[in-house]
């Protein structure tokens, strides 16, 4: 699946900022304000949320302030909707 | 005057006799606009002084320029109530070899009087003073720069210092009276530029909170009150400045006037929610150990049913005289509580301190009716864990825990859980709020403590509660 640059999310109290783009595997680099407590857990809905939408070649840079994982889920599928083209919601 | 005390900074800690070890003690009634204490240390560091003792009652954000004076050597130990901002992190993350001793007011208090923390030099901000030493928290004069209130936490270093210093913005004719500080207990004055931004004790203003969450929150804490068995005719009070502990004082008054109930007093931190009541006559008198905003401060100045007190007398533990043991209700917040109603309100959930333990272990052993207000989860933070990452408050002394998501009461208080469930209130198990955050975040990761101790939570009876250790 070819990949543009894409964004969703916002850097508000309890969301997540996702950029995704091209990249070779999946790749995720995280910054959260949970790190220590939760950032294991981000990366993998992160991945696991891509692996879904049938990605496994993205570079992601995720910005958290404390997302839930529904929340997570929500800012990646729409970063990856954009990014492919692909509506996964139809 | 003949027997003036006026004298310059350098001059008056010279003729102190502060000495490289001695403890230096000052208070926080300015908060973040506190300019005395790097004021002080500046100078002491400049003069050359080293390995001194820091004893605050609190200090804050506008506190960083101790990160320096920590690394030259100039200061060497420091107890406070709490710590935030930038010299929190760093002495979080391992900056001091000695670890901060952390108190709460009562607790301070208690220490300074018995002996257990003697201040060998106390440098206290006034915003008026005469020559001789008598000063106030209040202005004086129309040259007055500078406004605290209450000197509460003050009182107890004034008495009890081998030394005392008193600075000022607004030198005034004596007598200054009525005074906070006697000149009895003085040694020298200095006048300065500024003790303090009164602006930034908080803003003047009421603000009531629009956070649905928090406006939930403080309706659940009012029905609490209201239907625990305390709330009745000559009750007594106490709130914190949250969003949600301010809010509930609202409904609270609404509750007040519909069934003709007064309180007799408000205590602590007074805020200008207290004073509109108490300017209302819903409230008999206001005790306070700190004026919380413009509006309590300026309050205090003008009003007799409004009085100061000393940390000793607003929350010693070991003095049965302090105002704490006939505080009927108080409501708190909290960083985290866990399964056993202990309570962390010092160290945050990343491991870094972040807070201050103030009144919150000495309001709530002794009040009749302690309640936590907090929300499940703040962001992905839970609120209410299986275990506090730091002890600072004993589940003892807490009785009712406020979430969103239900209200949990301590098992040895039954016959309140019996009345607020009668009162139709969601009564939960603390156990299944514990299990809920766990639903929805998961189970954290454990933190990167490390070995060394950077700092150390006393209980308000003198004996080491906690330790804190350093994060990585």
């Amino acid at each position: 699946m070819e990949l543009k640059n894409a964004v969703a999310g916002t850097l508000e109290s309890g969301d997540i900022m996702i950029q995704i783009g091209p990249g070779e595997g999946l790749r995720v680099e995280l910054q959260s304000s949970v790190e220590a407590q939760f950032g294991r857990q981000i990366k993998e809905v992160i991945e696991e949320t891509l692996k879904g939408l049938g990605i496994s070649d993205a570079y992601v840079k995720a910005t958290d302030k404390g997302a839930l994982d529904c929340t997570i889920r929500a800012r990646v599928t729409a970063a990856a909707v954009r990014s492919t083209g692909v509506d996964v919601w139809k | 005057m003949r027997n003036s005390k006026v004298v310059t900074l350098e001059e008056a800690i010279r003729r102190s006799g502060l000495k490289d070890g001695m403890t230096i003690s000052f208070h926080h009634h300015f908060r973040g606009g506190d300019k005395v204490v790097n004021l002080v240390v500046d100078k002491l560091a400049e003069m050359g002084f080293r390995d001194l003792k820091l004893a605050a009652s609190s200090l804050s954000d506008v506190h960083s320029p101790l990160i320096g004076h920590i690394k030259n050597g100039v200061i060497t130990g420091i107890s406070t109530s709490g710590l935030r901002g930038e010299l929190a992190s760093e002495i979080s993350h391992g900056l001091m070899k000695e670890p901060v001793v952390f108190r709460s007011h009562g607790g301070r208090g208690s220490a300074i009087a018995n002996g257990d923390l003697h201040i060998d030099v106390a440098f206290l901000g006034a915003s008026s003073c005469d020559c001789l030493g008598n000063a106030s928290g209040c202005p004086r004069s129309e040259n007055a720069k500078s406004i605290c209130g209450s000197l509460g936490y003050a009182l107890p270093d004034a008495k009890h210092a081998d030394h005392v210093v008193v600075l000022t913005d607004d030198l005034v004719a004596y007598p200054n009276v009525p005074k906070s500080i006697s000149a009895c207990d003085v040694e020298s004055v200095v006048v300065v530029d500024s003790v303090g931004d009164s602006s930034k004790i908080s803003s003047g203003a009421i603000r009531d909170s629009k956070n649905p969450r928090d406006i939930l929150l403080a309706q659940q804490a009012a029905k609490v009150i209201i239907n625990s068995g305390y709330f009745v005719d000559g009750f007594s009070i106490q709130t914190g400045t949250g969003g949600a502990s301010l809010a509930a004082v609202k409904y609270i008054r609404e509750s007040m006037i519909e069934k003709g109930i007064k309180a007799s007093f408000a205590l602590g931190g007074i805020t200008a929610h207290m004073v509109k009541l108490h300017e209302e006559g819903l409230i008999g008198r206001l005790i306070d150990v700190q004026s919380f905003d413009k509006v309590a401060a300026e309050s205090i100045a003008s009003d007799q049913l409004h009085q100061e007190v000393s940390a000793v007398e607003y929350a010693s533990a070991d003095n049965p005289g302090s105002a704490v043991h006939a505080l009927d209700i108080v409501i708190l917040s909290a960083l985290e509580v866990d399964v056993d109603f202990n309570v962390n309100v010092l160290v945050g959930s990343d491991g870094v301190i972040r807070g201050a333990i103030g009144g919150h272990p000495d309001t709530a052993e002794d009040s009749a009716l302690s309640i936590i207000v907090c929300p499940l989860l703040r962001g992905r933070i839970p609120c209410v864990v299986p275990k506090v990452t730091t002890l600072i408050t004993p589940g003892a002394g807490v009785d009712v825990v406020v979430t969103e998501y239900g209200i949990a009461v301590n098992p040895r208080r039954p016959e309140i859980a019996g009345r607020l469930k009668e009162a139709g209130l969601n009564v939960v198990d603390i156990h299944d709020l514990a299990a809920k955050a766990t639903s929805v975040i998961g189970v954290p990761d454990p933190l990167p403590f490390g070995d060394k101790v950077v700092g150390i939570v006393m209980d308000r009876h003198g004996n080491v509660l906690d330790k804190i250790h350093n994060i990585q």
